[in-house]
């Protein structure tokens, strides 16, 4: 038994394994054969509603998944999530707008909007923004250094709890103004959209929606794989003391904070990788990401699925979001009443969410 | 007593008998050439008699006419049936023979359309004058300076004869010897309107004489001066209007999450719902009391309080107490009540914005100085704010409810040993904060929009006053709603809106980094 099999041992067992080999096999080859191999007509076909939808909740899951790390297990309530997802949306849509080249309506070099406030060069934010290794940097680079520092100097004065809380829900809140302005550089209220290709590749063909979709699938399996090896690590057990009594961790002689910004950067950055995939499938971001209530959203979605389990969360984003297109089509005005008694119900009753309550009738059963 | 006789000599000096009006003048504007009539028109103004006004407003109507020779020279007014004397306001019938229309072009119509503005200048009604001061302090004629001098005379308002002098010196800057044209900038100097600045700016220019620039400088210096005081003033009227609507929006906080410990994040939706219940009284006052719409808002202040006040209680009874020293949970299930609230008004309402229209008492304001004008709606609104601070004050401090809030917040598990009752203070406290709310959604009503939405936009903002101010207590969210007011406001005067509250949010942040309990914190041991 090397190390690396060791480490595979400690993530799952065998029957862990076997599930998220059959998850990987459906997105991996039996959903692109059905939305690519089987033509329209055929019952059987998957339409690009459907792989824009489910890559969507894939990268909404991936956000859950980050925020449970540092809600679920560390304890900290981030009202800011929406703003990291924003980032890296917005560093990954720069991109997207080089690439659309002279085909916008303005048959120009720089972007539409840019044309539109009549401006002759690029902003300096959009350095190297034609350049892909640049922008895929800058999706790691701007959520994650902002959290790095924010991080720092809350957790240094022991900013905690729901002062926490309030205060990246402010710090999203100023930043969504700050995008609203049209001379920050970054669209105004409009923010991207109208993107062409990337990497060369048109972007509305079935083909490139489920490679994105497919890369999508491949980075949520791999923030869970790595969240695992997180949690089921020794600073896993440190996060999840952090959470409990952080106190008693820091008189055992551990310093809290290099453990919280670790893990609190951790999950920007992951929120930013999320952004950078969601906004070629969707195609559109706007400063309205960056707004609180979609901040407070990612934790009804954690709550629901189950906080301090790695499945729950991306169980929970499905069904949140899964309900959210239903009734979004069917009765869009019920919706937010069936939101608001999401967040109530579960907080009140489902504390565990439904991962909580899967396992409790499996101790009923057993 | 002085004011009445003084009033009783003006009114005596205006009613001089209708004759006095200048024969000679009055007879060239009718049978005159183009500039006869013109310096008659200067001639009545430079008299100031208020007959004049008579006359020139027929020569403008077109109700003028002269008599024919065969009659005599005589000028008369023509109205309908009614024919008069232009100068001795004698009635005259039957209209002589061979009356002709008086002319008039549009050259001297313009002159008569001053002359009526500068004679308004000795009219006998106060409100008058001052507006018509107003209107020449913008640009005035030379030709009016007689009739400035003589209306400067007679003058004894203290604002109206400050503005006459004013209007004096620029029409003899214009004119005049240089002694006379120093003396007119000199007096220029009191001057804190800001066409004076661009006239004395003009002289700086254009003028070649050094002494003269010289005074033109020192005046200029001055009324800059004074300009920018008048400016700071607005600016700081603006911060403690922003302040007391912070204030409003904070001061249930202040107790549901400063005192209780409740993170409310329902606390925009209860203002909300006050807005909203002042817009169901309005319409109840509007359909069934039109008499007293006036007066909806005395109405509507209680039934704001009371309408949040009950759904606070009920969310207190259903909801939030299950979550008390749960702070995290009770921030999203408060949350989601918001969005339940929300869309439950949008349901009710519609999602559109509904009018709220002001009592005549609060629209309009007063100026207090040149430039600045305090709309009586936020002056109101600054009474309110504080009236409700008081009582809240008084409620904490000399009720009995007030003493148990105290107690349950310094030692729950003590409190209810000497027999408490805390389930049921939680439930009064929680009412009371949100009964503010509802106070605070009644006073935005009157100032901005009322729709669905209203909530959210200051939920931040009264989170970021209570957690700057220090949680638990009701001086630091005082101090913190006017430093924010304050700060944001003179941010804006010189960066714009927007960023003025982007810098007023990572302040706040960076300041809770550095102090994490707020301005004023709470002595304590606890570690957490």
């Amino acid at each position: 038994m090397g190390p690396i099999s060791a480490t595979i041992t400690r993530l799952y067992g065998p029957r862990g394994w076997m599930v998220l080999g059959a998850c990987s096999f459906v997105l991996f080859v039996v959903f692109p054969l059905l939305s690519i191999a089987v033509p329209p007509d055929n019952p059987f076909h998957v339409s690009a509603y459907w792989v824009t939808l489910i890559g969507k909740v894939m990268c909404y899951a991936i956000v859950a998944v980050a925020m449970d790390l540092i809600w679920g297990y560390t304890g900290i309530l981030s009202l800011g999530h929406g703003l990291f997802f924003a980032l890296g949306g917005y560093a990954f849509g720069m991109y997207l707008m080089r690439q659309i080249g002279r085909d916008g309506q303005y048959q120009s070099d720089m972007p539409d909007f840019m044309v539109f406030l009549d401006w002759k060069e690029f902003p300096w934010q959009w350095w190297m923004s034609d350049q892909f290794w640049w922008c895929a940097l800058l999706v790691v680079a701007v959520p994650g250094l902002l959290a790095l520092v924010f991080g720092f100097f809350a957790f240094r004065s022991r900013v905690r709890g729901v002062y926490f809380s309030i205060i990246t829900q402010a710090l999203t809140f100023a930043a969504m103004l700050l995008f609203f302005r049209n001379a920050t550089g970054f669209g105004g209220n409009n923010g991207f959209t109208d993107f062409k290709r990337v990497l060369g590749f048109t972007i509305t063909t079935p083909e490139t929606r489920i490679v994105i979709f497919m890369i999508t699938g491949a980075t949520l399996i791999g923030t869970l794989l790595l969240a695992r090896y997180i949690v089921t690590s020794r600073l896993g057990r440190v996060l999840t003391a952090i959470r409990d009594a952080e106190a008693r961790v820091m008189f055992c002689g551990y310093n809290t904070m290099h453990y919280k910004l670790f893990v609190w950067t951790l999950s920007a950055v992951l929120c930013g990788i999320a952004g950078a995939l969601y906004v070629p499938q969707v195609g559109i971001i706007n400063p309205g990401e960056m707004s609180p209530a979609n901040s407070i959203e990612i934790a009804i979605w954690v709550a629901v699925g189950g906080r301090g389990t790695l499945v729950g969360p991306i169980i929970g984003a499905g069904l949140v979001n899964g309900a959210k297109s239903l009734f979004t089509q069917i009765m869009p005005e019920y919706w937010l009443y069936v939101l608001g008694l999401l967040f109530i119900l579960t907080t009140l009753f489902l504390p565990q969410g439904v991962v909580g309550l899967f396992n409790r009738f499996k101790k009923r059963a057993a | 007593m002085r004011g009445w006789i003084l009033a009783a000599l003006l009114l005596a000096a205006f009613a001089r008998p209708a004759t006095a009006l200048d024969r000679a003048a009055v007879e060239k504007l009718a049978y005159g050439d183009s500039e006869e009539r013109i310096a008659a028109i200067a001639a009545l103004v430079a008299e100031g008699d208020p007959r004049a006004v008579t006359v020139l407003r027929a020569l403008a109507e077109g109700e003028l006419k002269a008599a024919g020779e065969q009659a005599g020279r005589r000028v008369l007014i023509v109205k309908g049936d009614e024919v008069t004397d232009a100068i001795t306001d004698e009635k005259v019938s039957p209209l002589p023979a061979g009356t002709e229309d008086v002319r008039i072009n549009n050259r001297l119509r313009g002159a008569v359309q001053g002359a009526l503005a500068a004679l308004k200048l000795v009219s006998s009604d106060r409100a008058t004058r001052f507006a018509a001061v107003k209107e020449l302090a913008g640009g005035a004629e030379d030709a009016m300076l007689p009739l400035v001098r003589k209306a400067l005379d007679k003058e004894d308002d203290p604002a109206i004869k400050t503005l006459l002098v004013q209007i004096a010196a620029t029409l003899e800057l214009k004119s005049g010897t240089k002694e006379s044209r120093i003396a007119a900038i000199r007096t220029l100097a009191d001057s804190s309107n800001s066409n004076v600045k661009m006239l004395l700016l003009s002289v700086l220019e254009n003028e070649e004489d050094e002494d003269v620039r010289f005074a033109a400088r020192t005046s200029l210096d001055q009324v800059e001066e004074r300009l920018a005081w008048n400016q700071r003033a607005g600016l700081a009227f603006a911060g403690v209007s922003l302040g007391s609507i912070l204030l409003l929006a904070a001061l249930g906080l202040a107790i549901t999450y400063g005192v209780m410990g409740v993170i409310n994040m329902a606390h925009g939706e209860l203002i909300m719902i006050g807005a909203y219940a002042t817009y169901v009284v309005q319409n109840l006052f509007r359909a069934h009391l039109p008499g007293a719409f006036d007066w909806y808002l005395a109405c509507a202040v209680p039934v704001s309080f009371l309408a949040a006040a009950a759904v606070g209680v009920f969310l207190e009874r259903t909801v939030i107490r299950w979550l008390y020293g749960r702070p995290l949970e009770t921030l999203l299930a408060t949350w989601g009540i918001s969005l339940m609230l929300i869309q439950g008004v949008r349901s009710l309402f519609g999602a559109q914005n509904v009018q709220v229209e002001n009592p005549a008492f609060m629209s309009g304001g007063i100026e207090a100085l040149t430039d600045v004008v305090l709309p009586w709606s936020r002056i109101v609104i600054i009474g309110f704010a504080f009236a409700v601070l008081a009582g809240m004050w008084l409620m904490l401090t000399r009720t009995r409810l007030g003493l148990y809030v105290r107690g349950v917040t310094q030692n729950r598990a003590m409190a209810s040993c000497v027999g408490v009752p805390t389930g049921r203070v939680d439930m009064w406290a929680f009412g009371l904060g949100s009964g503010i709310a509802g106070l605070a959604g009644c006073a935005l009503s009157q100032i901005g929009n009322v729709g669905p939405d209203l909530g959210q936009s200051y939920i931040v903002d009264s989170f970021m006053v209570v957690v700057f101010g220090g949680v638990g207590q009701l001086a630091g969210a005082v101090y913190a709603a006017l430093i924010l007011g304050l700060v944001n406001k003179v941010l804006e005067s010189w960066s714009g809106a927007v960023i003025a509250k982007i810098v007023v949010l990572v302040f706040i942040i960076f300041f809770i980094q550095r102090r994490p309990q707020g301005m004023f914190a709470l002595r304590g041991r606890a570690l957490d």
